[in-house]
């Protein structure tokens, strides 16, 4: 049954866009009759679990599963036969090769959250005041929809030595400079590839924040300027404390993405003079030096340094509720 | 913080009362947009005169060299990317994993979401710091494992490896974290008393859900449909490592991907094959962007 339902997929995708939703939907009208039956008390404690439901059990399967199997391979040999303790740990803090790629990873952390979000709110805020808002989002958010292989080419074009080809380098001799090797010169060059992952990213911080913007009331910004509010004082203590969630939500993805960083570095410089990042020197130890106990450690090392930033986040979150 | 209208006026409002633009901004605005659009374009510009170039010109003068004398521009790169036999089975497959991968994501996230923002249960703030801590599961280390747990589905039958489902499940399962997040910071910054009068009034959870949460929050829905579609569209690993033993079951990506790494220095193909990849994900932004650019909430202020 199931071969033949797979065996067209354009007929099993035109099905599953139909079926899913009408099967997800129907769960919960499902849940929603069922839980009724209950008392009041009950129901309100069954009711959330019934509605996590689905989600947990794709969360469970595709990455709590994959993740405890990886916690405990950290702590295991290269063949995964034995248990070595933190033996693998005590590599990934004793290598230079790893410290750096840690270094690179508190650089990618810093700078690109600041510069993604700060850039994107000014051009949400900006967008929202030219006649060309279609066309300003559209370039800025294009990027998001280029693939990380394309990117590193472009990127490899704009950087290039020779200022025949390279963009960069053009416009430097063109006003009398000499070309710069942009992804040799250490340290700076960690900050040329995060100039590459905020050119991918901005239109993302930018999409969602315009969205906030959208969402405060027009009626409330009109009443600040009759007030005599001037447009900073509207920016300052209107729009960005209203749009402080959005930013936080985005913040956080954006510093989950740095510390994940992988494909900008992994496409332009292998990690090659030291710009290598923790999530590429991970897959060189999965991939390249058949090493998954080191790789798993790398892993778990880089879940707990998310802890933190969760943390924060759950602060403001109940600080949010507690106002609502 | 929050200025709410009764939540009644809610549906009338978005009909009877359009947004009205901002006051418009001053030189100073339009030039700096300008000027940040044309940092933004730069590198896509060069891309897009780069794929139109052939391949010596490419490697020994620079793109803006193609808009003086003698122009030499040419489609070589474009017929011979299109002119591979399996583009067009590729294109539909990019749509058949595309599509449901981002209706189950959407449709899961926000039942989740919901449960996160509006309902009270034991454990809810240490469960949804699971959840989002899940976003940093770099998605190499997941692999493995899920090949073990398909394959040892098989045995009752059902093959998994391989086939479209397999592709579904995996984007939905590494989507679902970020979605959860996005949606339930936008609902639960929807005004309390929209759904407390709703309670009220007698509406069950369910009832709160499609008629309320849902309508109110089309611009967070947007957003997320537009990140997911792309992301799935765009992704190379996941497709190759559930798909790999499938060639007739690949997406644009593996087949752009294998484009250029089956003939060494190919990369001359690659912008053009970029473009046509990239073309598919901007239909989709222009179409939906109207959905997030308009005021949806009407007077529910976020915060």
């Amino acid at each position: 049954m199931f071969d033949a339902l797979l065996g067209n997929p354009i007929i099993s995708a035109i099905l599953v866009v139909i079926a899913v939703p009408i099967v997800l939907v129907g769960y919960i009208v499902v849940v929603e009759r069922v839980v009724g039956l209950f008392r009041r008390t009950t129901a309100g404690r069954v009711r959330p679990w019934l509605w996590l439901a689905p989600a947990l059990v794709f969360l469970g399967v595709f990455l709590v599963y994959p993740t405890i199997s990886t916690i405990l391979r950290s702590f295991q040999n290269r063949r995964g036969d034995a248990f070595v303790g933190v033996e693998n740990y005590q590599w990934f803090f004793t290598q230079p090769d790893t410290l750096i790629a840690l270094r690179n990873n508190v650089l990618w952390v810093i700078f690109l959250p600041l510069l993604v979000v700060g850039l994107g709110l000014l051009v949400a805020v900006l967008v929202d005041r030219v006649r060309f808002e279609g066309a300003a989002k559209t370039v800025i958010f294009l990027p998001l929809a280029i693939s990380f292989v394309a990117a590193g080419v472009i990127w490899r074009f704009m950087y290039d030595l020779n200022p025949d080809i390279g963009t960069l380098n053009a416009a430097v001799t063109g006003v009398g400079g000499e070309p710069r090797a942009w992804l040799v010169e250490q340290p700076q060059n960690n900050l040329f590839l995060i100039i590459v992952g905020v050119w991918l990213l901005t239109g993302f911080a930018m999409v969602i924040l315009s969205a906030g913007l959208k969402g405060i009331s027009t009626e409330l910004l009109e009443a600040a300027r009759v007030d005599g509010a001037n447009e900073l004082q509207v920016f300052r203590k209107i729009i960005f404390p209203l749009l402080l969630p959005t930013i936080a939500v985005i913040g956080t993805t954006i510093i989950i993405y740095a510390l994940k960083t992988f494909d900008v570095v992994y496409t332009m410089t292998n990690g090659n003079f030291n710009t290598d990042v923790i999530a590429n020197s991970m897959y060189q130890q999965l991939f390249n030096n058949g090493q998954p106990g080191r790789a798993a450690a790398i892993a778990v090392i880089l879940f707990l340094a998310i802890v933190p930033v969760m943390i924060v986040n759950i602060r403001r979150f109940q600080q949010q509720e507690a106002v609502r | 913080m929050t200025q709410v209208q009764a939540p009644v006026a809610i549906g009338a409002q978005v009909q009877t009362r359009r947004r009205a633009r901002p006051r418009l901004g001053g030189v100073a605005v339009n030039a700096t947009l300008i000027v940040l659009m044309i940092i933004w374009a730069i590198p896509a510009i060069a891309l897009l005169i780069t794929s139109f170039r052939p391949a010596a010109a490419t490697n020994s003068t620079g793109w803006w060299t193609a808009f003086t004398p003698p122009w030499d521009f040419t489609f070589a790169n474009y017929e011979y990317v299109l002119g591979r036999s399996n583009i067009d089975q590729a294109f539909i497959n990019s749509f058949v994993i595309t599509i449901p991968a981002t209706v189950i994501v959407v449709m899961v996230a926000a039942f989740a979401a919901y449960a996160f923002a509006w309902m009270d249960f034991p454990g809810r703030n240490i469960l949804f710091v699971v959840v989002v801590g899940l976003l940093v599961v770099p998605l190499q280390v997941t692999l493995i494992p899920v090949l073990t747990f398909f394959r040892d589905f098989a045995p009752a039958g059902i093959e998994i490896n391989g086939t479209m489902l397999a592709v579904w499940l995996a984007h939905t399962g590494y989507g679902l974290p970020f979605a959860i997040y996005l949606l339930r910071n936008y609902f639960g910054s929807l005004p309390k008393e929209v759904f407390e009068s709703a309670a009220i009034d007698g509406a069950a959870p369910g009832t709160a859900f499609f008629r309320l949460a849902l309508p109110m929050s089309v611009p967070a829905l947007a957003s997320l449909i537009i990140f997911q579609f792309l992301w799935v569209w765009n992704d190379l690993l996941v497709a190759l490592v559930y798909l790999g033993p499938v060639p007739e079951n690949h997406p644009l990506s593996v087949v752009l991907a294998n484009l250029t790494t089956s003939f060494g220095g190919g990369w001359e193909v690659l912008p053009a094959a970029a473009f046509i990849s990239m073309f598919i994900p901007i239909i989709v932004f222009l179409s939906l962007q109207r959905y997030f650019v308009r005021g949806i909430t009407g007077g529910a202020v976020k915060g």
